[in-house]
């Protein structure tokens, strides 16, 4: 089983996120980057997946030197090496396209990364990958099970989901539950140091988005309070001044 | 040249996003001076077909083919990208939706599509192409310039305000080339809750917490949400319990709200849940905690026992 684990590198959840430069970049100062929450589940079930049926678990980036902290953290949850497109991950699609290209130099059983980067939020990545590949893609992922060339998987639906059955090769978008968060240990961290982490230039530079400026929502207003003894109340602002009911 | 909105049916109505996007794609044909054209995929009746019109299509293709009544990403997208290319389309709406997000991933691959999730307003195309959508879960807007022939805009909810009129649309069958590599993934099984409101489609959400103290206490939720025709939610730790169903977590790592009104009950609001619920237009907090954080973001808040609040709550809609 060869597993490749696609992983963003983006900032803490719990960021307030600041502009600078007349609106033009997101502030980075202060900012504690990650990896994308959504891509630890992937990462966490690839390396369960590797522990069950033997096999190996390659990490792939498409970022700046700045991204090495975050793939140094998945080599020590316990991927084998890494691979790192030294590039601006500028849209979706370039990024897909450097995802596709180490793909072909290498055949891939399963293709995982989250169901969507927590910074811009597009969960485009892995359909566009699966169509270069002419892999079929499935997102979000909730569960997935490997019996020989076959992947048993659930995907979250509205209101429930739904039970899929496929063919290896694959491309998946994964999301909680498919499986816990792995915490790196202290026998992984130190081994994560020696691991390789090849750097790798990036093939093309089309990009089909241009992000020109960014801006921060308004503050909501003054919390309006309502005594619990008169909670009645609220249902009629509801009604007559937030208009909503 | 015209825009194309894919509408999606759910047990063979038109989902009301469906028709927010096709009310928003005919004003993107308005501004750019083309023609609004949605596509339906899937076996469904002329009166929903005919209900497209009135929310601003002039033109319907159905794609009636049972194969494609179950929502399969990758055929329909396909079948999307056949139509966008008889059309001319370059502009191709959709709203935000698990199917139609998945779609318009393969989309986006197939046509070389610059694709804007999220989006939150009508584009500006005084020059160029260039639309304002969410970032960081709601926490950021990015202007973004879509700089390829072919677009793709994925609307959130509350995007646009529908208004429908007496028009209508020609409805033309549409027999797109299936394709077996699209059907290569088979679905063995499908659970979904049938009959209730579906959360991301709902313009009223009750949501509650671990303030609520266990799922057998979840009636007194499921009451104020039945009162309202409200959808229920719940916070992650809730789902992590096992205290409710996944599909039901809203959040950082859970689906994405913004209904009209928003009604916790004994959540906190950490920073990653409001990330999931920050762009609905009302924000009402029940907690017993006043130092909660939740009330700094939100519209209407009661400090006081969920168990006690919520039943007079029920009863004053009831009343209403």
């Amino acid at each position: 089983m060869k597993i490749l684990v696609c992983v963003t590198s983006v900032p803490d959840t719990i960021t307030k996120i600041t502009l600078t430069d007349n609106n033009t970049k997101l502030n980075k100062a202060g900012v504690q980057f990650i990896t994308g929450p959504y891509d630890d589940y992937a990462l966490s079930r690839a390396v369960e997946l590797k522990e069950q049926l033997g096999g190996t678990v390659t990490v792939l980036n498409v970022g700046e030197s700045d991204a090495d902290p975050v793939i140094r953290k998945c080599l020590a949850i316990g991927a084998d090496d890494a691979i790192r497109v030294n590039a601006e991950p500028t849209d979706a699609y370039f990024v897909a396209e450097q995802i596709a290209a180490i793909a072909k130099e290498n055949s891939y059983d399963l293709i995982l990364m989250g169901r969507e980067s927590i910074d811009y939020n597009g969960g485009q990545v892995h359909g566009i990958v699966g169509e270069m590949l002419g892999l079929p893609s499935i997102s979000p992922v909730m569960k997935l099970a490997v019996e020989g060339t076959t992947a048993k998987i659930t995907r979250e639906i509205e209101g429930g989901h739904e039970e899929l059955e496929a063919g290896l090769p694959l491309v998946l978008g994964c999301q909680e539950p498919i499986a816990e968060w792995k915490i790196p240990n202290m026998r992984g961290i130190m081994s994560a140091r020696t691991k390789p982490l090849k750097v790798v230039e990036a093939t093309g530079k089309d990009t089909l988005t241009h992000i020109t400026n960014y801006e921060l929502p308004p503050a909501r207003g003054a919390c309006k309070m309502i005594p619990a003894s008169e909670a009645e109340t609220l249902i009629k602002l509801l009604r007559t001044e937030a208009k909503v009911i | 040249m015209s825009v194309l909105i894919f509408a999606e049916l759910d047990e063979g109505a038109l989902k009301k996003s469906s028709l927010e996007a096709i009310y928003y794609g005919s004003k993107v044909a308005a501004l750019t001076g083309t023609s609004t054209t949605a596509i339906v995929l899937g076996e469904g009746n002329a009166d929903e077909l005919a209900k497209a019109g009135r929310f601003g299509a002039t033109k319907v293709l159905h794609a009636s083919d049972a194969q494609l009544n179950e929502g399969n990403a990758m055929a329909y997208a396909s079948v999307v990208a056949e139509a966008a290319n008889q059309e001319g389309a370059d502009v191709i709406v959709l709203a935000k939706s698990s199917l139609a997000d998945s779609m318009a991933a393969r989309l986006a691959g197939k046509l070389k599509a610059g694709l804007a999730a999220n989006v939150i307003e009508l584009p500006d195309v005084s020059s160029g192409f260039r639309v304002k959508r969410s970032i960081f879960t709601g926490k950021a807007f990015a202007f973004t310039e879509l700089t390829a022939e072919k677009k793709i805009l994925a609307i959130k909810k509350n995007t646009i305000t529908p208004e429908e009129t007496e028009a209508t649309a020609t409805v033309e069958a549409f027999k797109p080339a299936l394709n077996d590599t699209d059907f290569a993934v088979k679905v063995t099984n499908v659970e979904k809750a049938t009959g209730d409101i579906l959360l991301p489609e709902a313009d009223l959400v009750v949501s509650a917490g671990r303030g609520l103290k266990g799922p057998e206490n979840w009636g007194i939720v499921e009451d104020l949400a039945k009162a309202l025709h409200a959808a229920t939610a719940c916070s992650k730790p809730v789902s992590d319990l096992d205290w409710r169903p996944h599909h039901e977590h809203v959040g950082q790592t859970g689906i994405k709200i913004s209904p009209n009104l928003y009604i916790a009950c004994g959540i906190s609001g950490a920073i990653q849940h409001l990330a999931g619920v920050n762009s609905s237009k009302v924000i009402v907090v029940i907690n017993k905690d006043p130092e909660a954080p939740f009330f700094k973001s939100a519209d209407y808040g009661i400090v006081g026992d969920v168990f006690e609040v919520l039943p007079r709550l029920t009863k004053a809609v009831q009343e209403l």
